[in-house]
């Protein structure tokens, strides 16, 4: 029971978010701040993971590949492959539940045990809306982190591919050319989308809807670190199957 | 002025309010004392609309609140100040952005304008070179200083204070207390106070309200408290030795 009650009162959290909008000059401040706090932040972690991730998809790729049979091109294209399918947007979505997620839980959390919340409230003002809707419009430029994110992966990939001595330059371009379907593109962004909405309210919604004091905003956020994850999982489960099965 | 009629509010099975009919004066001080879990909180997060209640009114300057529209709700809210016990400043702004916020959400005051107006009430209350600190960076008396100016900065007509001396050391309580009073004389505000600090009651309490277990039990001043016999009162407000010999100064002094 508790299960459903959270999953409908997550539904009216998301209505509410939108009733009653802040005023626009505040809220263009909001979620500039926003996308610095947890777009613009991020890119380092996002750029030295994507980075040596890809050079390790790249070896295991290499290392693997031991018939001779096999063109050597191929290690350029299943590094493309995980990168841009996999790899950038939910492994990436799932680290980022963990760093902006607990942000997020955390930074709404206090303000709840703070009464800040409540002062927001007693002001008049739509607190959701405050509060929740500039994370979600700023993290709608999560795609362009996840963008650096492939592009990195690959490069990483490149680097380890011809500093390891696995296969040539001139292989690896290669394959990271062959077959290449721009629609990939678009699926991983698609996905990516629905993660940057799930990574804005899911931790939010924990934030918000904490009870307590310090020790509870920490459960908050490991709660909200679970559930995020899971439902993303869940959704490129979902979504692979719609676009791609 | 403020009207409360009747007024029940429950948790479950747990019947938190069980009735109270009271009234808060324009530019007095008036303060809903009692012992923890009488209700007080409860009564004050209903009166600022924070909580539902299932019977009752409550009326701001003859507005019904509950049968106020959404657009009405928010208009009247504007009117309202409210200082919490923890200050609750929001402490990823500055003092003086803290103290700006109703103004930049509520008028269309221009910056330099919004600066001016900051500037008039954090020097009203005795803050004036803090603007560039963080909540952090004050202490808690300065804490509630800036949520008092913050309260007030917008001219509210209702100013509601939560245990604003909690955590405070004796001298500065009186210095917060004061302040309130002050600032509810000067722009005739309706001011109703929260508060389980003895002193407060005795320096500002214009006008007590004394609950006990969700039921209003005794309503008077700071001036025939020290007269009551009521029973509940007495337990409560002469539990110390320090009150018990203060209140029989007084009616020694008086008789």
């Amino acid at each position: 029971m508790t299960y459903l009650h959270n999953i409908g009162a997550y539904f009216l959290m998301i209505a509410e978010m939108f009733r009653k909008p802040t005023k626009w000059s505040v809220m263009r401040q909001l979620i500039l701040k926003d996308i610095d706090d947890l777009i613009i932040g991020s890119l380092g972690i996002i750029a030295f993971i994507s980075f040596f991730v890809g050079g390790v998809i790249t070896i295991q790729t290499a290392l693997n590949i031991d018939n001779p049979l096999i063109p050597k091109y191929l290690v350029g294209f299943a590094t493309r492959q995980s990168v841009i399918l996999e790899f950038a947007p939910t492994f990436t979505s799932i680290i980022m539940a963990g760093k902006v997620g607990s942000f997020i839980t955390s930074s709404i959390g206090t303000m709840r045990v703070t009464e800040q919340i409540d002062a927001l409230e007693v002001m008049g003002i739509n607190s959701l809306n405050y509060l929740v809707f500039p994370k979600t419009i700023a993290l709608m430029l999560y795609p362009f982190a996840i963008a650096v994110g492939m592009f990195l992966g690959i490069l990483g990939g490149m680097a380890a591919c011809v500093f390891g001595g696995y296969s040539t330059l001139a292989d690896y371009i290669l394959g990271i050319q062959t077959d290449f379907d721009s629609f990939h593109v678009i699926y991983a962004f698609i996905k990516t989308f629905v993660f940057a909405f799930v990574l804005a309210t899911i931790p939010s919604f924990y934030g918000y809807y904490m009870r307590g004091g310090a020790l509870e905003v920490g459960k908050a956020s490991t709660t909200a670190f679970v559930w995020t994850s899971v439902v993303i999982i869940l959704l490129n489960y979902v979504i692979t199957g719609m676009l791609l099965g | 002025m403020i009207e409360v009629k009747d007024l029940h509010k429950s948790f479950g099975d747990a019947h938190i309010l069980k009735g109270i009919t009271t009234s808060f004066d324009k530019g007095k001080t008036n303060l809903i004392i009692g012992q923890s879990g009488s209700g007080k909180t409860v009564f004050l997060k209903c009166l600022l609309g924070l909580f539902e209640y299932e019977a009752g009114t409550i009326s701001y300057d003859g507005k019904i609140f509950s049968n106020l529209s959404e657009s009405e709700k928010r208009d009247l809210r504007a009117e309202i100040g409210m200082v919490f016990q923890g200050s609750a400043l929001f402490d990823s702004m500055t003092i003086a952005e803290n103290v700006m916020f109703p103004l930049q959400m509520f008028t269309k005051m221009s910056k330099s304008e919004m600066e001016d107006r900051a500037d008039f009430v954090l020097k009203r209350v005795n803050l004036p070179e803090a603007h560039n600190k963080m909540p952090s960076e004050a202490s808690g008396g300065m804490q509630k200083r800036v949520a008092i100016a913050r309260a007030i900065v917008n001219n509210p007509k209702y100013l509601f204070c939560d245990e604003p001396n909690s955590g405070l050391d004796p001298k500065t309580a009186i210095v917060i207390d004061n302040l309130i009073q002050e600032i509810t004389d000067e722009y005739q505000i309706t001011t109703v106070i929260n508060s389980h600090d003895m002193n407060s009651v005795m320096e500002i309490g214009e006008k007590i309200v004394f609950l006990k277990n969700g039921l209003k039990a005794w309503e008077g001043s700071n001036k025939t408290i020290f007269k009551t016999d009521n029973a509940s009162v007495t337990d409560f407000v002469y539990s110390s030795n320090l009150f018990k010999k203060v209140r029989k100064m007084y009616i020694e002094e008086n008789e």
